[in-house]
């Protein structure tokens, strides 16, 4: 049964070479150093102290153990912490993931607050010390999550400025013979990066050299100069290579400037790396959200009506808001739609980007809901996709610049043997095993925002292109190289990357899927830059010396900068600044793909099919194969872009069966804080996952006709599962992550 | 981790006056035996265990805690002896299968190389309020503190064997197969050495949580016998969220002798469901001269958790208990042997 699906596809139509991933032997050799792994002279260790409330003041705080302990160079609480400047959330033009301050005041403002930070001579004197530490709260009730006491309703200003409408949905609604009206609900997850999230502050002089993970090193060391009061031309961030980032390491966290300032205060430079416990409280995660979805459609299943609410978490600081029901909107021809997001503010670290932020969970609801109206109406939910798939917006009437849903229906479809499901629930079975299938459309949009590039090409025919983009992982080294090396006429061998690193040309985010479509694009307008030195057309490499020397040079650098259509050169110096960018706040919003007003839709789109296995005894439920089919425009390296995929619908079946932070509801408190117990897909796990490319050409979305893939595949896959757990069981679970739990009552 | 004592005894005897100590019961004893070190390591490094002395048994070539042999009184397997060491036994996985499965089906590798099965039913609850000193509910590590788990999130948490004081689950797998097979404990102390039977090891919670097992400070597991005839027809049935490293929603041990479709003897252990390796009794003394029917075996199963007290959170356990019950026997019975 276990067939591995080829590890290198072969290049289709408008792919580049599968070349093996840039650094793949220096990783797989362990020669890369993450942040936290970068050899400093005499360093000092911090550890934090962190709450065991989340709302209330800290009554008495005794650090005289601890300070007397050997090794202990100096504790930090309230009364003594430097002090750092009020930097404003990313989402209203500033840096920070959150802006509560901590050690500002003797305030606890949510589970794992700091509140002391020991500093010694090593990891372990460090940490026994904050063990040492004597504190007592007056403790307030904390609001937890929705439906708590004392969690307030907000609706954001930002929610109200995006609501997206067409038609009358309550006419549509009412006049609908076919009606789906349900509630869904997913939970509250934590990107747990196996890299952990570490600091090293340097200073030398007044210039600071830090190491730590970061998605978009200009924006935390623009961030952190602002914080702390210094010139940012004196930040300089460090970071090659991210250890798994998923959207956590994307925005400055309050606990750099602490370091930092630690390291100028005690004259020595000093290491943090947070315990795996502490980053759930100290750094962001996917906050939970309800929706309502209705869908109203005709007897032949044409939709005439679809409105989708949604209520999200988030901090008393902070108005983070995801915000995906603009998204779903988007998804299939209907005349009557309607939208809402409220906030439930609650005593709550502030929340964040985690991969696909708001498809994630609104793409659940909405494709959860499709299905149960196909039930409805008796009809193949493929089918159903196909009667409203639309190459336009439903809100705005601008057309898709390339929109290829049902040949991934269809390629997907063909490949998993859709044609052989009996539609009707438990009517699949093998054993004691009852047998589901499902699927679901995959859909992210396509971002983009403005980069730069330098690329340095010597007579020798060596090219080291430089931007400070960031790979987690995900292959940018690689597409890097290889759009280089293309325009360039080099074998990608003999092209250099370097990025994640502040002194380099700025790049874009490594978030909302952008990086190859915005750093590719600078780098791209780059090597033209060189090409057109030679007066367009490169010479094939052999005569490169040739040409060098009738130009009389010996190396030839260009320096390009590139932004979205619809922007201009502020977005240059907003990227400059670390800025998210010239005016949205959220990730992604530069070139919003689905921003309507009749500009053109970009988005990437796949359909993921699942068969899952659920014992009909003790409800265990097994995906012992998933099929998914995406086409995101020009594919520049099939291998990695399969890599992602395939990591993308595995991340989107432990979404679906097994991840969730257990929020307590009393104490407002992480719970299952660990890896042991915050469940993450293991390799036995995933039996069979196969992942068709197909192919797509989109001239319009950028020169190199790139779409963002990094947070497409895991889009799909929970509808898809808990569609398939409806087919096995006849139970529909509303509410994720599905448990046997949950089929078992 | 709090400075200790590191001691490395060359002798069992040695070991044992080295480990004479004060303290209510064995895990809350200032000094501890350091065997593979999964757990106590793990809790010292959390600061929930701050033993002042570790006697490190681990590298001990004593034949009493070593190895695996058989003899007319049984199957004896030294407490040294690692899980991966067992898990890899050919000779347990054909004629005990359900002791060899208990242990593949633990943790993973790494950690199974390291930890060592007579710590191993030692190994202490992964209740979150426990393993977390930040909560300052938690009569397990502070007597008396009250428990958060009852009005906390309490999925993972017991219903069997509860008490008002705690419901924090026996997180291990092996020990389950040991209870249903009526295993001895066999131990060392200061006092000399003792057997313990394997179902008077643990202790339930009651109004003590903070006093877990029966062993008294200093007192050392050397190893454990299976009177007995094998149990070819036996098997170890793990439930649980993810396929594997994860800790049991609800597992069964079983053990059958059968004569056509009748249960002669019948061994039930249960884990994930109970604050200590439990005994189904209740549901054996059901089965045991009967034939093994599906309706039988799940109506003997539910009888068992009649006297489950379920939380908010688990009550789900009531229902996948039996589940997990009929499933195992009934995978047992239909066994080649």
């Amino acid at each position: 049964m276990l067939q591995p699906t080829p590890p290198v596809p072969q290049p289709l139509e408008n792919m580049g070479q599968a070349i093996p991933r840039y650094e793949a032997t220096a990783k797989v050799t362990g020669q890369p150093l993450y942040a936290a792994d970068e050899p400093i002279a005499r360093p000092l260790y911090a550890f934090f102290k962190t709450s065991g409330v989340a709302r209330g003041t800290i009554a008495s705080l005794d650090v005289r153990k601890a300070e007397a302990m050997p090794g202990v160079m100096k504790v930090y609480t309230h009364r003594n912490a430097p002090p750092r400047k009020a930097v404003k959330h990313i989402m209203t033009g500033g840096y920070m993931s959150d802006t509560n301050i901590p050690l500002a005041d003797n305030r606890v403002r949510h589970d794992g607050d700091i509140v002391a930070m020991v500093v010694a001579d090593s990891y372990e004197i460090a940490r026994d010390a904050a063990n040492r530490i004597e504190v007592r709260y007056a403790a307030q009730a904390p609001a937890a999550t929705f439906g708590s006491p004392g969690a307030v309703k907000k609706v954001p200003e930002q929610a109200q400025k995006n609501a997206k409408k067409a038609g009358d949905f309550a006419a549509g609604w009412s006049r609908a013979p076919v009606k789906v009206d349900a509630r869904y609900s997913t939970p509250t997850q934590h990107h747990n990066p196996i890299e952990l999230y570490a600091t090293t502050a340097v200073w030398n002089g007044d210039q600071l050299t830090f190491y730590e993970p970061s998605q978009f090193v200009y924006s935390t060391a623009n961030g952190l100069a602002e914080q702390i009061g210094v010139d940012p031309a004196k930040v300089h961030l460090v970071n090659p290579y991210v250890g798994g980032g998923f959207g956590g390491k994307g925005i400055l966290t309050q606990r750099t400037a602490l370091v930092a300032l630690a390291a100028r205060d005690l004259g020595r430079p000093v290491k943090l790396v947070l315990h795996r416990k502490q980053a759930y409280g100290l750094t962001t995660y996917r906050a939970e959200t309800r929706q309502r979805v209705r869908l109203g459609a005709d007897r032949n299943g044409k939709l005439v009506a679809f409105a989708h609410d949604g209520e999200e978490v988030t901090s008393r600081a902070d108005d983070y808001m995801v915000g995906g029901v603009e998204n779903t909107v988007e998804m299939y021809a209907c005349p009557n739609i309607a939208t809402s997001v409220t906030l439930v503010k609650a005593d709550r670290n502030t929340p964040g980007f985690m991969r696909s932020p708001p498809e994630t969970p609104y793409m659940f609801g909405l494709e959860s809901a499709m299905d149960e109206l196909a039930v409805a109406l008796n009809m193949d939910p493929v089918e159903l996709r196909r009667i409203n798939d639309t190459q336009k917006s439903p809100i705005s009437g601008a057309p898709y610049t390339s929109r290829s849903l049902m040949q991934c229906y269809d390629q997907a479809a063909a490949a998993f043997g859709w044609s052989r499901r009996n539609p009707r629930p438990l009517s699949m079975s093998q054993g004691d095993w009852l047998i589901g299938w499902g699927c679901a459309t995959a859909t992210y949009p396509t971002n983009m925002m403005a980069s730069t590039a330098r690329i340095r090409l010597t007579a020798d025919g060596k090219a080291v292109v430089e931007v400070a983009a960031h790979d987690m992982g995900q292959g940018a080294y690689t597409a890097m190289q290889q759009i280089a090396a293309k325009r360039l006429g080099l074998d990608p061998r003999q092209v250099t990357v370097r990025m994640g690193d502040s002194a380099l040309p700025p790049g874009p985010v490594a978030g909302g899927s952008m990086t190859t479509a915005s750093a590719g694009s600078a780098v791209h307008t780059a090597a033209g830059k060189i090409a057109a030195r030679f007066g367009g057309a490169m010479p094939a490499p052999n005569d490169l010396d040739d040409a060098f020397r009738r130009l009389g040079v010996t190396q030839i650098e260009e320096y390009a900068e590139w932004w979205p259509p619809g922007q201009g050169p502020q977005a240059v110096r907003a990227l400059y600044k670390g800025s998210m960018g010239g005016g949205g706040g959220e990730e992604g919003e530069q070139q919003e793909g689905n921003a309507g007003g009749g500009k053109p839709m970009m988005a990437a789109f796949g359909a993921e099919f699942v068969e899952v296995r659920i014992h009909r005894l003790t409800r265990e439920i097994r995906v012992p194969r998933m099929t998914g089919a995406f086409a995101a425009g020009h594919i520049v390296n099939p291998r990695t872009a399969r890599s992602q995929y395939l990591g993308g619908m595995i991340w989107g079946m432990a979404s679906a069966l097994l991840e969730a932070t257990e929020v307590d509801a009393k104490r407002a408190r992480y719970v299952n804080d660990n890896i042991a117990e915050y469940l993450v897909a293991v390799n036995a796990d995933v039996p069979q996952v196969d992942v068709i490319l197909v192919p797509e050409v989109d001239t319009k979305v950028n020169p190199l006709g790139v779409k963002g893939i990094g947070e497409l595949a895991n889009v799909g896959t929970a509808a898809a599962i808990a569609n398939a757990v409806y087919h096995a069981t006849g139970k529909r679970i509303r509410d994720l992550p599905i448990t046997m739990d949950k089929l078992l009552v | 981790m709090r400075p200790f004592t590191y001691e490395r005894p060359k002798a069992i005897a040695e070991a044992v006056s080295m480990a004479r100590s004060e303290g209510a019961g064995h895990v809350n004893a200032p000094v501890q035996y350091l065997g593979g070190g999964t757990t106590l390591l793990d809790l010292m490094k959390l600061d929930v265990m701050q033993p002042t002395r570790l006697v490190d048994i681990s590298r001990l070539d004593d034949r009493l805690l070593r190895g695996v042999s058989r003899n007319r009184e049984g199957l004896r397997i030294g407490a040294l002896s690692s899980m991966a060491e067992l898990a890899d036994n050919g000779m347990l996985a054909r004629d005990y299968p359900v002791l060899q499965q208990s242990l593949w089906l633990a943790a993973s590798q790494q950690l199974r190389n390291m930890a060592r099965v007579g710590g191993n039913v030692l190994q202490r609850t992964r209740c979150p309020y426990f393993r977390d000193t930040s909560y300052s509910e938690c009569n397990k590590r502070i007597p008396g503190s009250g428990c958060a788990a009852m009005d906390g999130v309490n999925r993972l948490h017991a219903v069997l064997g509860v008490s008002d004081k705690c419901i924090a689950a026996y997180p291990g797998d092996w020990a389950q197969g040991l209870a249903a097979l009526d295993a001895v404990v066999e131990v060392l102390g200061p006092g000399g050495a003792r057997s313990v039977p394997f179902g008077e090891l643990h202790r339930p919670p009651g109004e003590t949580p903070h006093i877990e097992t029966s062993l008294q400070p200093g007192e050392l597991i050397t190893g454990f016998v299976v009177p007995g005839e094998p149990w070819p027809r036996s098997l170890y049935r793990k439930v649980r969220d993810r396929e594997s490293y994860a800790f049991a929603n609800a597992s069964a041990a079983v053990a059958l002798r059968m004569r056509g479709d009748v249960a002669e003897d019948i061994r039930i252990g249960l884990g994930g469901v109970a604050t200590t390796p439990w005994r189904a009794r209740t549901a054996e003394g059901m089965l045991r001269g009967k034939p093994l029917t599906e309706a039988a075996i799940r109506a003997a199963a539910e009888a068992e958790f009649a006297q489950a007290r379920p939380r908010e959170h688990n009550r789900f356990k009531v229902a996948l208990g039996p589940a997990t019950i009929t499933r195992a026997l009934l995978e047992a019975k239909a066994m080649e042997v």
